[in-house]
């Protein structure tokens, strides 16, 4: 477990330099993960040593996010005056975002498999 | 033991960060609890749960959020440790990602672009803010990466927290039941559409779904933190949220 924890946190740490020294604009976490992908690209072995500890602290993700969450606190007055336009924002966003990914998901799919029927 | 002392102990224990680090993991095993009790009743969301109580507890003690999240960021922090363990199910879900590779790139810019657009674009008609438009971009991506989005943009990430995990409890609540609306059957499918838009929260949820609907789940919430670091900046300057 240490050994994953250490792995999890040197990629981190990796992904955070090179996010700021190359001044890119994706977050560190997000190019460790990218980082992480090609170690186990390279050598697959380390996969079963972190999968355990990742697994573990992914099926507990949502934990991760009530601090984060906690800080409305913070914004109650942000909150309260725009909060037709946050709740416009919110609810419907979600609702496009989710019905555009699938949809176009399926009629992609739809669409090669057709093409590829069309093709024998 | 008198009611003095144990004010005392109060007073010193609000000054550690254990009493908040255990509030919070203990507010959160309680949502937990109740959501299960419930047969998984969607609107009974943890993090909503886990987040209503301790607001309520942090108001009636009047305990500022900055005491408390000295015992929070334990918790908080383990947010880029997670984000770079999504490789794990990126990786051994390759082979289907291969497969797939084609219709889940649509569908994932697709979903990428809807979500940052359609966020500023209603909140500008219904007249948000600057900084709160700037803050509502990134909704759909993981906190970390969002609130990091954000800072970038010059916007006030810690509002960016709050909007990620509201759109992530939303996607979680109502995301299957729109799913099913939408005739969306497959799996792979549901899981990808729920993790682009609703992050890691939307990812607990599909997990329940199934195995495969959780995994790409997670995959889309991988992706779309690459896609959308890189598409957001760029999309807020055409669109003139931010200038050049």
């Amino acid at each position: 477990m240490l050994n994953a924890i250490l792995l999890l946190l040197s990629c981190q740490l990796a992904g955070e330099v090179i996010s700021q020294y190359f001044s890119i604009p994706v977050p560190g976490p997000v190019v460790g993960m990218a980082l992480l992908l090609v170690v186990f690209h390279f050598v697959p072995a380390v996969g079963d040593m972190v999968r355990e500890t990742s697994n573990t602290i992914l099926r507990n993700l949502s934990l991760l996010f009530v601090p984060a969450g906690v800080g409305v606190m913070l914004h109650v007055s942000t909150v309260f005056d725009e909060w037709l336009a946050i709740l416009v924002s919110l609810v419907l966003g979600t609702v496009m975002t989710l019905t555009a990914t699938a949809l176009t998901i399926k009629y992609v799919s739809r669409l090669m498999i057709s093409r590829a029927k069309g093709r024998l | 033991m008198s009611p003095a002392r144990l004010a005392d102990i109060w007073v010193y224990l609000s000054a550690s960060p254990l009493l908040h680090l255990t509030m919070t993991v203990a507010a959160y095993v309680f949502g937990d609890w109740l959501y299960r009790r419930s047969a998984n009743n969607a609107l009974l969301n943890p993090v909503l749960i886990a987040v209503v109580v301790l607001v309520a507890i942090l108001v009636a003690t009047r305990t500022p959020y900055q005491t408390y999240f000295e015992g929070a960021q334990f918790v908080h922090f383990f947010l880029g440790p997670a984000t770079v363990a999504l490789a794990v199910p990126l990786y051994s879900n390759f082979a289907r990602l291969r497969q797939m590779w084609v219709p889940l790139s649509a569908g994932l810019l697709v979903g990428a672009m809807t979500a940052a657009l359609s966020a500023i674009l209603l909140a500008w008609v219904f007249g948000a803010s600057h900084q709160t438009l700037l803050a509502l971009a990134p909704k759909s991506v993981t906190a970390p990466v969002a609130m990091g989005i954000t800072e970038k943009l010059g916007g006030p990430a810690s509002l960016t927290a709050i909007l990620v995990v509201s759109t992530g409890i939303l996607g979680a609540v109502f995301g299957p039941t729109i799913l099913d609306w939408c005739r969306v059957t497959d799996p792979a499918t549901r899981g990808f559409a729920i993790g682009t838009t609703s992050h890691g929260i939307g990812t607990a949820r599909a997990f329940q779904e199934s195995e495969l609907a959780g995994a790409f789940s997670g995959l889309a919430m991988g992706m779309n933190t690459l896609v959308s670091s890189l598409l957001i900046p760029p999309l807020l300057r055409v669109i003139g949220v931010v200038s050049q």
